[in-house]
């Protein structure tokens, strides 16, 4: 493992395999044209929850690293059927312990509350097999009233906050 | 005098007397000063306010009788400059002395001794002064100061001024002016009177240490961080100091300042920091110190204090020796490891890495001896060791950073270089050979692409081959092998690290450049990926530039091939041929290959007047000409190849298009179009402008006489009628009255100086051609030519009687509404104004005031609120800086300034349906002004651009969103009193039809999330309610915009949030 101090020494995980980043959406000319209707798609989904974990409180708990480049989100996980009205969002924390799990999920899917219609049905959930307490956080994530009450909490809710503040600003 | 002194009214007398002892010289002055001491008047007075205004006096009077009496120094013989003022202030500043010091310190029952105690008392500003007791030193201080600006001290007055002001002088409990005073005194003397100063020794160290410690005031410390630098730079004795004036100036370290609001000082933090910084990387003797200091502070938590200190580190790492950094090494190499490996910010990062560059070429700068050790290697090996390892793990996250720490220490030095080249390119080029996984070999390409990039290229010595010669053989052995790869990622860096290897110097060797033609033709040809050719080009753009043998032999030969083969006809086959027309541009910067090159560009042409090649081909084609134009080395050769052959065959290929379209063979049919002759149009003007200019007054001429005379003598392989008619308007066809633009870009782009011939023959047959010809294009193109002349024209008379009868021509065009020929004079008076109001003339005032009445017109009113866009942009083709047109800095700012009261008048006082027009034209001219000038002038336009939101015009709606946007994110107090109606405008428009609108309108509304969490919390609900419906915009892009609008907006308020 690699040198390191600070504050960071408590890292999770302080060399973790990345991936190589997807770049940009191209803009196409359809989307340029106003008489197109563009879908809600994977990658338009993907790149919500891009734009929202590059910030610092995330950095600062995890990695200065983007969730994408961590792996925890990654594009084939997430699934949008835009006539249907559903989007599903799998993610995968960077190890099987990784106490920040039902955080994450949590950041993931107010997120989505906040920037998709509400007609959509938003499902998020960790990929099976990956977290040791998978179904509990599940669970959690899944339960409409848990995750309103956790919003009530102002402390978890400032938390949360901090996760959706993008840096860019 | 005597008169009123006598009189008893001390204040007056001194308020009275200012004026007139400012005529005074010094012997008068001196008298007057003895005189009031004497009488106990004034300097001695026991009332301290007298006292003080009677130095003050002094004081004034001296600085500016000595300031006069050295701009007139012939003066100075017959009033010399009187020995009494030196010895004077001597006494005044000498304790020692008594005499007229004791002016200042007596009555000696007034002294006083604990300074604290002099202030009787601030409260109530309004009788502050009656309550104050000045103290003789402030009055000493305030005395002295300005005097030491006066070259005539006598020898070692400064030092006795000196000494006095450090033992009797306690400097922090002054007020902030008087201490400012005694830094400008310091500052004077180290100005004038070096030596001096510098024969105290440490003690004027150790003074000014006594001064400053414990300064707070923003200005007085941006004062003595100058003088700690001067003492640091300049030289002086610090002897036992160091320590202390380390101190002194370091505990401010790093500066966390910012100004108060409405600060008058206008002091910055960055000033601060910049002033700071000077002192404390001044010397290397601070280095025991220092380093310590900044390893502390990289430690810490705070960006601003890392980043300060880095760069700190930076500045001190420049001035040090190696023997100062030794025993720091360790503790700065990994601090600035951690830097860079667990980076939270890009800046951090960079300036992490600039410091181990400074830090490695500081070691660099050590002497080898046999008997040193090598510092240098020490650390690399060190830097080696913890990084290098990494490089093996091209998967993993900590690769990137370990090779930008070892590319910083490899762009440091030579001798850096070539140690880290040694070690690390082997170990690169041998595990890309042995991974299989694209991602991996596109990582391990990039670390080898930058660290080619990092090399240093300078040679040691005449005989070394450089750093990489060694490892010549296997980079080009990765990059071809890459390029042959069908991974277009790796291609497209393989193309980049090719592209670096060709920068270095002599490295590549003439096998290498061939093999690399080849490779890069064989690219070009074949693959269809964007990103790839586009790499490619670039890459073979460098190349040409070093070798255009390889490319005007091997590569050009090949595309001409392709361009004219059989398969030409096919679909698939245009994609190449586009790729092989931008290929010769870009390859074209060295005249050889220009020679090779531009002959089949005008092929394609040629081929197009048969139509065998595409309108959309042959613009094409144009454009290569131009960049090439653009790009290519301006020498002679160059020159005669654009002058002498490319320009004479585009006109003559224009005019033999135009001909046989009259004779309605038609087959010239891609040739006439308004698209082409656009596209030929910059290659002639960018040749005129930038090549060879005695060549480019020729063509002008010969293009002068084509379009006056028809004189077709100049044009190659020509069939054409002798005296060919061009610029009659009534009588010859719209196919050749639109090669007028052609003669615009003969005549207008020349550079300034170039002599054009029958100037007023051409003004006055393009006006005419201007005013009455029918077809747009022509019409259009005449007005753009005869501005372009009248732009450049010489001031004067003549210029002034043009302008006056094309004024008068166009007012009486324009005063009959029924007239068929409103519109060419509307042209012409838009474009005419252009040219005047780009030089500031004096009569652009008339032209514009006129366009400002059209905006009423019931047919030109639209098209003249779009006249104020063209006046206002940059022209591509004409009255630009590129044709050395006459444009005067910010003459859209002065346009803005003297016009926006004319436009709110019309708006206001102009019919409701004319009201668009104005808003229009206001949009057109405020978007066009940088931002600072919008956000300065815009304040007072506010109303006028809410009530342009709610102008059903589109264009208008998208202008005035672009000009609101920057004035949100710094808005002025009358824009957050209009909150409501901001706030109603905008969420009204994220529903519109125009998706640029919607778009425009979510920036904004993002905007004003930004603005203070008070006043947008109320508008909070209904914002975030009128933003749900565009988070299912049919458009995606819009889409986008809401999402970040409406998180932003949720965050306002919440905790955690804003």
């Amino acid at each position: 493992p690699p040198a390191g101090g600070g504050k960071y020494s408590q890292l999770e995980n302080a060399n973790p395999v990345i991936f190589q980043r997807s770049g940009e959406r191209q803009q196409t000319a359809a989307e340029e044209d106003e008489d197109v209707h563009d879908p809600i798609d994977d990658r338009e989904i993907f790149d919500i929850l891009y734009k929202t974990t590059q910030n610092d409180l995330l950095m600062l708990y995890f990695h200065p690293l983007s969730l994408e480049e961590l792996n925890v989100v990654e594009q084939v996980r997430v699934q949008v059927n835009d006539a249907d009205s559903t989007v599903s969002v799998e993610f995968t924390p960077t190890i099987p312990h990784c106490s920040m799990a039902t955080l994450i999920g949590l950041s993931i899917k107010v997120k989505l509350l906040r920037s998709l219609p509400s007609r959509f049905k938003i499902d998020v959930h960790i990929t099976p097999g990956t977290h040791a307490s998978e179904a509990a956080v599940n669970k959690q994530l899944a339960d409409k009233e848990r995750v309103a009450a956790a919003l009530e909490n102002s402390s978890l809710l400032e938390v949360v906050n901090q996760c959706l503040t993008s840096r860019s600003l | 005098m005597s008169f009123f002194i006598q009189s008893g009214n001390i204040r007056h007398v001194l308020y009275t007397l200012h004026k007139p002892l400012r005529c005074l010289q010094f012997p008068a002055v001196l008298f007057f000063c003895d005189l009031l001491s004497n009488r106990r008047l004034s300097l001695t007075s026991s009332e301290p306010q007298t006292r003080a205004r009677g130095v003050q006096l002094l004081s004034d009077v001296l600085q500016e009788d000595s300031a006069a009496l050295s701009q007139r120094e012939g003066l100075s013989t017959t009033f010399p400059v009187p020995s009494g003022l030196p010895t004077f202030l001597i006494l005044l500043s000498d304790p020692r002395s008594g005499g007229a010091h004791r002016v200042l310190r007596e009555p000696p029952q007034r002294q006083l001794r604990g300074h604290a105690a002099r202030l009787t008392g601030t409260a109530g500003s309004g009788n502050r002064f009656r309550r104050r007791t000045f103290s003789s030193e402030e009055l000493l201080v305030t005395f002295v100061s300005p005097q030491t600006r006066c070259a005539a001290l006598p020898p070692g007055s400064a030092v006795s001024m000196l000494r006095s002001l450090f033992q009797d002088v306690h400097v922090q409990s002054l007020m902030i002016a008087e201490r400012a005073c005694v830094y400008n005194m310091l500052i004077n003397l180290m100005d004038t009177r070096e030596a001096e100063l510098k024969s105290l020794g440490a003690d004027f160290v150790f003074g000014f240490v006594q001064s400053m410690d414990g300064e707070r005031d923003p200005r007085n410390l941006l004062l003595a961080f100058q003088i700690a630098r001067n003492i640091v730079v300049r030289g002086y004795d610090l002897g036992k100091f160091t320590e202390e004036l380390f101190e002194v100036t370091s505990c401010y370290f790093p500066i966390d300042f910012t100004p108060p609001p409405n600060d008058p000082h206008g002091i910055t933090k960055e000033e601060l920091v910049q002033a700071l910084r000077a002192v404390l990387a001044g010397t290397p003797k601070f280095a025991e110190f220092l380093f310590p200091l900044l390893i502390e502070k990289l430690d810490s938590d705070v960006q601003s204090a890392k980043l300060d200190a880095l760069q700190t580190l930076n500045a001190f790492l420049s001035r040090c020796e190696h023997t100062d950094t030794a025993e720091f090494l360790q503790g700065l190499w990994s601090s600035l490891r951690r830097e860079v490996f667990q980076t939270s910010s890009e800046k951090i990062e960079s300036a992490a890495l600039a410091a181990l560059t400074a830090l490695t070429s500081c070691l660099s700068r050590s002497v080898l001896s046999s008997d040193s050790e090598d510092v240098l290697g020490h650390f690399l090996e060190v830097v080696l060791k913890d990084c290098e390892h990494h490089l093996r793990e091209p998967d993993l996250k900590l690769v990137w950073p370990s090779a930008k720490l070892l590319q910083a220490c490899s762009g440091a030095s030579y001798r850096a270089s070539r140690v880290i080249a040694a070690s690390v390119l082997p170990a690169l080029t041998e595990q890309y050979s042995s991974k299989t996984q694209c991602s991996q070999r596109r990582t391990l390409l990039e670390v080898l692409q930058r660290f080619v990039q990092s090399v240093k290229s300078s040679r040691s010595t005449e005989d070394d081959d450089g750093v990489l010669s060694a490892h010549r053989a296997d980079l080009c052995g990765v990059a071809f092998a890459a390029l042959s790869e069908s991974n277009a990622s790796l291609q497209v860096t393989a193309a980049a690290l090719l592209a670096s290897l060709a920068r270095q110097t002599g490295l590549l060797l003439e096998a290498d450049v061939r093999l690399a033609v080849d490779h890069l033709t064989r690219l070009l040809l074949t693959e269809d990926d964007d990103r790839v050719s586009a790499a490619v080009v670039e890459c073979a753009g460098v190349l040409a530039e070093l070798h255009p043998a390889a490319f005007a032999t091997r590569l050009i030969p090949r595309l001409k091939e392709e361009v004219f083969s059989d398969a030409s006809q096919q679909h698939s086959h245009h994609a190449v041929r586009r790729r092989c027309l931008s290929a010769l541009a870009a390859v074209s910067t060295q005249p050889s290959v220009v020679q090779e090159s531009t002959p089949v560009l005008l092929q394609v042409l040629k081929s197009a007047l048969t139509g065998g090649v595409s309108l959309e081909e042959a613009v094409l084609a144009c454009r290569s000409l131009q960049r090439i134009a653009a790009r290519v080395q301006d020498t002679e050769e160059a020159g005669t190849c654009f002058h002498d052959v490319i320009i004479p065959r585009l006109l003559s290929l224009a005019l033999q298009a135009a001909l046989q379209e009259e004779d309605s063979s038609g087959r010239g049919g891609a040739l006439v179009q308004e698209d082409f002759l656009s596209a030929v149009v910059p290659v002639i003007s960018t040749s005129c402008s930038r090549l060879q200019p005695t060549l480019a007054a020729r063509t002008a001429s010969r293009a002068v006489s084509l379009f006056l005379d028809g004189d077709v003598s100049c044009l190659p392989e020509n069939s054409f009628p002798p005296r060919l008619q061009l610029l009659q308007a009534e009588e010859v066809s719209w196919r050749r009255s639109q090669l007028v633009c052609l003669l615009m870009g003969c005549v207008c782009a020349l550079p300034r100086g170039v002599e054009l011939p029958r100037t007023d023959e051409l003004l006055s047959r393009l006006e005419e051609m201007s005013c009455t010809c029918r077809h747009p294009l022509s019409y259009t193109a005449a007005a753009k030519c005869f501005a372009g002349l009248v732009n450049k024209s010489a001031e004067g008379g003549a210029l002034d009687g043009v302008i006056q009868r094309v004024r008068a021509r166009i007012c009486r065009e324009l005063d009959s509404s029924s007239s068929p020929l409103r519109t060419q004079a509307f042209t012409l008076l838009v474009w005419v104004s252009k040219a005047l109001l780009l030089r500031y003339h004096p009569l652009s005032t008339g032209l514009t005031d006129q366009l400002f009445s059209l905006l009423d017109d019931a047919h030109l009113g639209a098209a003249a609120a779009d006249g104020f866009l063209l006046l206002m942009s940059d022209s591509p083709d004409v009255l630009n800086r590129g044709c050395h047109a006459d444009v005067r800095i910010m003459y859209r700012q002065r346009f803005f300034s003297e016009n926006s009261a004319k436009l709110v008048q019309g708006f206001n006082a102009a019919p409701q349906e004319k009201k668009p027009n104005y808003l229009k034209a206001l949009s057109n001219i405020v978007n066009t002004l940088p931002q600072q000038v919008q956000v300065t002038e815009l304040p007072a336009l506010l109303s006028l651009l809410l009530e342009a939101l709610t102008c059903p015009d589109q264009g208008v709606q998208l202008s005035t969103l672009s000009c609101l946007e920057p004035v949100i994110a710094s808005p002025p107090p009358v824009l957050l009193q209009q909150l409501e109606a901001v706030v109603g405008r905008l969420l009204a428009l994220v529903c519109s039809p125009a998706m640029n609108v919607r778009m425009s309108s979510l920036r904004c509304v993002r905007a004003l999330s930004l603005l203070p969490a008070h006043q947008v919390l109320p508008f909070r609900a209904r914002v975030l309610r009128a933003l749900a419906p565009p988070l299912d915009d049919r458009k995606r892009l819009v889409r986008q915009e809401a999402v970040q609008a409406r998180g932003e907006w949720f965050l306002i308020g919440s905790p955690g949030g804003r």
